[in-house]
């Protein structure tokens, strides 16, 4: 190869470009252009343009797959533009932008309103990028880390207060274990195939005997790390404190945009090259589903911190997106994918109305915090009614369609013992997601308390994320149908 | 002409709670009113489909059928027989009655009240007229919502208990008869190639006795816990307590009716083989003859007015599985009136609860006593409600009892000397009930100056005693529209025991396909 940037490098690389150029530019602008408080507002329209123009490249490479078919690989095989790549970066940038949008008034309430937080989601979604699209360990890792890196410093944001200083120790601490783990697992992959592309690692592991000694401790490391970041138990302990501590904006992007990135990451993998050893792997991911069902669901019974409480919900939620990995068939595939989607938006859309709680002197992390919701403000109720009756899966809403891909592909591949497992917890899991709706709608709150911090940009937000959680589960069909394009190779 | 009947029936509801919405919620009259004119709205719309219903005809009439998640092949596909007409117009009518009946009893945020109450009727509805098995799934769960805000917004004192529990309960059978559900699918998918819901092709699969006997199990939590037989009762008495009278109308006369109804529609034609076994049979009858001894037993004992009326409920709802499982044309036939029965009986005892406690807030029995003086037009409404529950001759209750008493006596004479004796409990506590309450001297000075029916609640009363009084004298047009659909159902259950006991081979070349 003589030529190192082609034509389709450059192709498949321009969203990331411009995500990372727009993201450093944010922080330069901030210095130079916009030192102002009241000029950051532009510094969010830069966001917004960032993500507009990323968004055109994506669209230009989801046109060139639909009229040409087949994948768009560049860099000799270390990145991929592929549906399923696609169907990832298009819930990062709606993910990135959505959280944007509303950190702007959360930012101005807690005080904390600094200019490079913009470039930090912008640059956190350069990596997520690469953990979607990459397609070579080193690659892989190095997107991994940029996006681990940024989250560090972003969980850390509200420089004032301890807890999210201590958040950010804590989770800088088992975030770089966890990364630990995964380079470990990735130079064993590496020594397997003498090769760091994830084509040559597919040959390599599909030659040897699933319960080779090496191959077993190269696919265990790599899934504990992996287990790490998409916060599945036993490795689910940094969640709870980074939740509660982080500003609550990056905790929503943290429980939507990196779990996504790394469960993006985890089933290329796992049902790529690692798919032929699937018998090494599996007794791993039933344990950690089954775990984190367990854990997530009575760990969420007792919270009080409405944060902590939904921290605990996406670790059991991880486990029912690790079920659809387990039953392995295209259901399977299609449903964490489509679990992905609807989690994205109903869990946006939940700590959203968490965010806009946190106003002039009230933190608003209490369950107590919700009582007469429904009194103060209506609109946010009854959309915090539909995210949560979502999150508990009951039709007709968008949760219910990933519960249904995971319960059926897990029918269709005879795991009907997990099956019952994960139903029984769906009842579980409804009791602490109705203690939230207890408080809104029928508890009540006595005296005046400040508004709700609310803008055009959260409404819209809010609007959006509400209307797709209640569209995807009445008229699922278009949604369906990426899914679908997605997995089929 | 009537082609999308069901589906205005269906929406209307629905269509009617979309504008309350935009009713201010300080303009308490408009929104009473607009609830009232929308629930009786929904009860005209719903008059064609008895007038144009032909019982002659094999079936599902005004089917309609649009596709909805073409990928997974749901459909909205709807459409009634017999017995599912007789379910709509029992909600209909109940949910309208429930409606007016709050008029005055509802004082706090009437706005989201009703709004719960169309949708709940929506759902109802929806359960009722499903004919696509995810569809059904869909309404049966979207009834959860609405009745844990009703109980746990505007119920008793421990309302909050009382709705989680429900809706715990209920959802947790729900779940796992998903898991049944989309067993089904998955192997029709298997056998024919293509994925559906639709119960008419469910209906062809050829599955082998196991699985049908654990995907029996799978609905039998669902609809069991629904209905609820025992032991799976215990969110019921709670529930029925704790509600607002509107809402344990709602939940006796149509809410349990789901469950019944799941086991006629889905369970026994959708596993003909499984609902014959003789094990489970024999579980599901000795569940039912337990419930009905334990419920009106527990009755006997209550202090409390309306738990006795809520645990009478689960001795009522006891003869109607039974008859179920008696799986001959009597039987069934018997519990689907039955359950109209049970709605309007038992409707009736929980809006004669609801009037007193109205008058003085609370439900202690040993608070009153005599009545009968106080309030002569009310122990008469009362008299005839508790009559009509404990199955007096010429009267509803006692159609209902009799013919599944006839069934169950064909099916297995033990059965229905247990379910006999369930009768006579059932006219002891109701009759003790009366005598506490009503008749003898004015015990309570509190009670003397109780003002008795207003005009209001005599209109809710009357329709239900004249429909109590009709099924009563003349049952005969209900018995003929129940006969086709539930002859087919038992046609099917037998016809199919039958060919599995002489050829098991069929089945396993299905299986092996």
């Amino acid at each position: 190869m003589s030529v190192y940037y082609t034509a389709t490098d450059h192709f498949v690389l321009l969203p990331v470009l411009l995500l990372a150029l727009f993201g450093c530019a944010t922080l330069l602008f901030d210095l130079f252009v916009f030192p102002e408080p009241k000029q950051r507002r532009w510094l969010l329209l830069f966001l917004v343009l960032g993500e507009a123009f990323a968004g055109v490249a994506f669209f230009r490479q989801q046109s060139f797959l639909t009229a040409h078919g087949g994948d768009l690989t560049a860099f000799n095989g270390a990145l991929v533009i592929d549906n399923y790549a696609l169907f990832f970066h298009w819930i990062f940038l709606v993910t990135t932008l959505i959280v944007g949008l509303i950190s702007y008034k959360y930012l101005e309430v807690r005080d904390e309103h600094h200019g490079e937080y913009y470039g930090l989601l912008m640059l956190a979604q350069t990596g997520m990028f690469f953990l979607a699209s990459g397609t070579e360990l080193v690659t892989i890792f190095v997107g991994l880390e940029t996006m681990a890196v940024t989250f560090y410093i972003l969980v850390g944001f509200l420089r004032s207060d301890k807890r999210s200083n201590e958040a950010a120790l804590k989770y800088l601490l088992l975030g770089s274990m966890s990364s630990g783990f995964l380079a470990y697992g990735f130079s064993i992959l590496y020594g397997i195939a003498g090769s760091t592309r994830l084509r040559d690692i597919t040959a390599a592991v599909a030659s040897r005997d699933p319960y080779d000694p090496i191959l077993l401790l190269g696919i265990a490391t790599t899934a504990v790390g992996l287990l790490f970041k998409i916060s599945a138990a036993p490795f689910h302990m940094w969640a709870p404190d980074a939740y509660e501590g982080a500003p609550t904006s990056i905790t929503a992007f943290l429980a939507v945009g990196s779990k996504a990135a790394s469960f993006a990451l985890l089933l290329r993998l796992f049902a790529g090259p690692l798919g032929s050893a699937r018998a090494s792997w599996e007794p791993i991911m039933i344990a950690a589903a089954v775990l984190s069902m367990t854990i997530g669901n009575l760990a969420a019974v007792t919270q009080t911190n409405t944060k902590r409480l939904l921290a605990y919900s996406g670790i059991n939620h991880a486990g029912y997106i690790l079920l659809g990995l387990i039953a392995g068939n295209p259901t399977g595939l299609k449903g964490v994918l489509v679990y992905l989607l609807v989690y994205t938006f109903m869990n946006l859309g939940a700590f959203l109305v968490l965010t806009s709680l946190t106003r002039q002197g009230l933190a608003g992390e209490d369950i107590n915090d919700l009582r007469g919701l429904m009194k103060k403000a209506p609109g946010h109720a009854l959309w915090m009614l539909v995210f949560l009756v979502s999150l508990a899966g009951i039709p007709p809403t968008a949760g219910f369609l990933g519960k249904y891909y995971i319960f059926l592909s897990l029918i269709e591949t005879g795991h009907t013992t997990l099956a019952v497992i994960a139903a029984a917890y769906v009842a579980v899991s409804v009791y602490y997601y109705f203690r939230l709706v207890k408080a809104i709608f029928v508890e009540t709150e006595e005296g005046e308390l400040p508004p709700l911090a609310t803008s055009l940009g959260t409404r819209l937000a809010l609007g959006v994320t509400g209307a797709l959680t209640l569209g995807i589960g009445i008229y699922p069909e278009p949604f369906l149908r990426l899914a679908q394009l997605s997995i089929s190779r | 002409m009537t082609s999308n009947l069901l589906s205005v029936i269906l929406f209307t509801p629905l269509a009617g709670l979309l504008v309350l919405l935009f009713i201010p919620s300080g303009n308490k009259k408009l929104i009473k009113l607009w609830a009232n004119i929308t629930a009786a709205a929904g009860f005209l719309v719903s008059v064609p489909l008895v007038l144009n219903f032909n019982r002659h005809l094999d079936g599902y009439q005004f089917v309609e059928r649009m596709d909805w998640i073409p990928p997974l092949g749901v459909q909205y596909l709807i459409g009634v027989d017999g017995i599912s007409v007789l379910m709509v117009m029992l909600t209909t009518i109940m949910g309208f009655l429930a409606i007016f009946s709050s008029w005055d009893s509802i004082k706090d945020r009437e706005k989201e009240y009703y709004a719960m109450f169309l949708l709940q009727q929506t759902g109802m509805i929806g359960v009722f007229i499903s004919l696509d098995f995810l569809l059904f799934y869909v309404f049966w769960e979207l009834v959860l919502v609405p009745m844990y805000f009703i109980i746990g917004v505007w119920g008793g004192p421990r309302k909050l208990y009382a709705a989680i529990k429900f809706f715990l309960y209920t959802l947790a059978g729900g779940v796992l008869m998903l898991l049944g559900i989309l067993t089904l699918y998955f192997q029709y998918a298997t056998q024919f190639g293509r994925y559906t819901f639709e119960i008419g092709e469910l209906m062809k699969l050829n599955l082998p006795l196991g699985l049908q006997q654990w995907v029996f199990w799978a609905f039998f939590l669902g609809f069991a816990i629904k209905v609820p037989m025992f032991p799976f009762h215990t969110w019921l008495p709670d529930a029925h307590t704790e509600a607002p009278t509107a809402g344990s109308v709602i939940l006796a006369a149509v809410l349990l009716k789901m469950g019944t109804y799941g086991f006629i529609r889905f369970s026994l034609p959708l596993l003909p083989n499984a609902s014959a076994d003789k094990t489970i049979v024999t579980v599901l009858a000795t569940l039912s003859i337990i419930g009905i001894l334990y419920g009106a037993l527990v009755s006997l004992m209550q202090q409390d007015w309306k738990k006795l009326v809520a645990y009478s409920s689960v001795s009522h709802l006891g003869f109607c599985t039974l008859g179920i499982f008696a799986l001959n044309q009597a039987g069934i036939a018997g519990s689907v009136i039955q359950q109209i029965n049970h709605g309007i009986s038992t409707g009736m005892l929980f809006l004669v609860v609801g009037v007193i406690y109205e008058r003085r807030h609370t439900r202690e029995i040993k608070e009153y006593g005599g009545l009968g003086h106080v309030m002569p037009n009310y122990a008469i409404v009362f008299a005839f409600a508790m009559l009509s529950s404990a199955g007096l001759p010429l009267l509803n209750g006692f159609v209902g009892e009799f013919t599944i008493l006839q069934g169950a006596f064909d099916a297995n004479r033990v059965w229905a000397a247990f379910a006999v004796l369930g009768v006579i409990f059932g006219a002891a506590y109701l009759l003790w009930l009366y005598q506490r309450t009503m008749l003898g001297e004015v015990t309570n000075e509190k009670n003397k100056g109780l003002p008795d029916l207003n005009w209001r609640e005599w209109a809710v009363f009357v329709p239900l005693m004249i429909w109590a009084v009709t099924i009563g004298v003349y049952p005969k047009p209900y018995f003929d529209i129940l006969e086709k659909p539930v002859a087919q159902i038992v046609h099917r259950v037998h016809q199919s025991a039958n060919t599995v006991a002489n050829a098991p081979a069929a089945t396993v070349e299905a299986r092996s396909k």
